[in-house]
């Protein structure tokens, strides 16, 4: 908006380089210095956060990478030299069964997200507007609250002494024995739990876009309502579909405080792996080797998805969609 | 055209999965009962029990140093930013911009920590409320540089020229038009980058040194090595505090339009 005076004047610079073509050519050096100075007017606005992201995101990412490279020190630190050794420790039998099971709870926390958040979305999409915003609020809400306190209150359900073994007990589901914590299944429970809100507002965002004549159309030509609904509506909302899975996937992969406080050694994941690098045996380059893997489990699924967006619109998956 | 009924009753089973949890949690902070496994009677005990325990106020304060400094930091990068972002958009630069600000939103909070304290030991920076900060301003501007952008948005420019043409100065158009009309986008944004402040806890985990440790730090030790009633009193607090400020910012934004 500040420059726009510029630009008037420079069109009429130019305006008067049509009449006289010898001046041609000043219209043409006011353009090209009214540029450099809306460049160097770019440059000062993006600097800061350029500047600050450089150096608190992409130097410590590439740190990392560096790092998984040095030997540890005994004292916690990073020792003098290069080695491979930590990065070709990290092909031990823990370490692929914990990968492993990174990846199939994160794939099935996605999959149940996307099971539950697809038919509320589509419910909340489909209700009259002042229900529709009723309702909303109420997905919301539990997000607005500490993530430490659903997990926690988690742990306390799934308690031996909790509601949810008594539950279950008296309907003759689970004996004396049974665990209902640490255990991988209560990863999926919990990190289902906390994911659902981030899926569900992503779809609803798509649902209510969504031109539900088209779905009436399709039963009107005599597809069945399973039919209608797979063929069009999913089909339809299938950019909500890719940012719901974007959104729980790569924090899936990711996750720390689940399985840290409802998985217990059967359901550790590889940010636990991590985490005990850093604050167990203090081996800073293993931490590094280890993260250094995560973030190539995490590029591979957001730069396939970020492809397919472009190809359809502009990128702009998670502003307006997401919180 | 006949209405499934699946659809409904889904949304409402996802209602009740949400705040069942949440519910059950907040009746078993009144409960006398240690372990909540039953119900022993009404009591305030573990409420007035977290009064008196210093250690949660020196957390809380610690916690409300680092978002007051964090948001306010955040709230001028992440402001600026979204200027650049709107006002120069195509440019390659701003594809560079924007793909530096739009990583920190997607990749996992874990290697967002682990990188700073990879950082932080190869500068030599002692660990403690400033290495804090220094990460929560990178997690938060970004935020803010979303929700402002997406105000810019929807802003008429128009509205700027026509304060110039009336005569209004380059600075006078932004602080009477611009500024008036950006406020509910910057107090989004900063309330946001607040609320994820305070409730931040995988990247403090990491960068967190003796004497920093802030509320969701201290809630996570008390989970794992305390009592789980005195967590119930705690999170109960935590809950009203929340859904006041929920609250009080919906009337507010009602009174605004």
């Amino acid at each position: 908006m500040k420059s726009n005076p510029h630009n008037r004047a420079n069109g009429a610079a130019s305006g008067v380089g049509n009449v006289n073509v010898a001046s041609a050519d000043g219209g043409d050096r006011a353009r090209r210095e009214s540029g450099r100075r809306q460049a160097l007017r770019e440059w000062l606005v993006s600097l800061p956060t350029l500047l600050w992201l450089f150096l608190f995101m992409a130097l410590p990412t590439l740190l990392v990478f560096a790092i998984a490279f040095r030997p540890a020190n005994p004292y916690g630190g990073i020792g003098p030299g290069w080695t491979l050794e930590t990065v070709r420790g990290l092909w031990h039998s823990d370490y692929l069964l914990v990968a492993w099971r990174t990846l199939w709870i994160s794939l099935l926390t996605t999959g149940l997200c996307l099971l539950f958040a697809v038919p509320s979305g589509y419910f909340i999409a489909r209700v009259p507007g002042k229900w529709r915003n009723r309702l909303l609020m109420l997905v919301i809400v539990p997000f607005w609250t500490s993530f430490l306190v659903r997990v926690f209150a988690w742990k306390s359900l799934l308690h031996p002494d909790g509601p949810v073994k008594r539950v279950l007990e008296s309907v003759g589901l689970a004996g004396p024995q049974t665990t209902l914590l640490y255990h991988p299944g209560a990863v999926v429970l919990v990190m289902v739990y906390t994911f659902l809100p981030f899926t569900i507002l992503p779809i609803y965002a798509a649902a209510e876009k969504f031109d539900f004549r088209l779905v009436e159309a399709a039963r009107d030509l005599g597809a069945r309502p399973l039919t209608a609904f797979r063929k069009v509506f999913l089909p339809g909302i299938r950019r909500g579909l890719m940012t719901a899975v974007l959104v729980v996937f790569i924090p899936a992969l990711g996750s720390y405080i689940v399985p840290d406080l409802v998985g217990g050694p059967a359901g550790e994941m590889l940010g636990n792996k991590i985490a005990q690098r850093v604050f167990v045996d203090r081996n800073l380059p293993h931490a590094a080797a280890l993260s250094a893997l995560l973030v190539l489990a995490v590029m591979a699924p957001l730069i396939a998805i970020l492809a397919l967006q472009r190809k359809k619109s502009k990128p702009d998956i998670i502003i307006g969609e997401a919180p | 055209m006949k209405r499934s009924r699946f659809p409904p009753v889904m949304t409402a089973l996802v209602l009740v999965f949400f705040y069942l949890p949440i519910l059950i949690l907040v009746v078993n902070s009144f409960n006398a009962a240690r372990f909540g496994g039953s119900w022993q009677g009404f009591s305030l005990a573990w409420y007035a029990q977290l009064f008196h325990s210093p250690e949660i106020w020196q957390a809380v304060r610690n916690t409300l140093v680092i978002a007051v400094s964090a948001t306010a930091v955040s709230l001028v990068l992440g402001t600026t930013a979204a200027f650049a972002l709107h006002r120069h958009a195509g440019s390659r630069l701003q594809r560079l911009h924007y793909t530096m600000i739009y990583t920190p939103l997607v990749v996992p909070e874990i290697l967002m920590g682990i990188s700073l304290l990879m950082a932080f030991v190869a500068a030599g920076t002692r660990l403690g409320l400033f290495t804090i900060f220094l990460a929560h301003v990178t997690f938060c501007v970004s935020y803010v540089a979303m929700v402002v952008l997406a105000r810019l948005q929807d802003f008429d420019f128009s509205l700027i020229e026509a304060a110039r043409d009336l005569g209004a100065s380059g600075w006078q158009s932004t602080r009477r038009v611009l500024l008036p009309m950006l406020l509910p986008g910057l107090a989004a944004g900063g309330l946001l980058a607040f609320t994820l402040s305070v409730d931040d806890f995988v990247i403090t985990f990491f960068v967190a040194g003796p004497g920093s440790t802030t509320l969701p730090l201290r809630i996570y030790s008390m989970i794992k090595f305390g009592s789980p009633a005195l967590i119930n009193a705690l999170s109960t607090l935590l809950l009203a505090v929340t859904f006041t400020a929920v609250i009080a910012s919906r009337k507010l934004a009602r009174l605004k339009s």
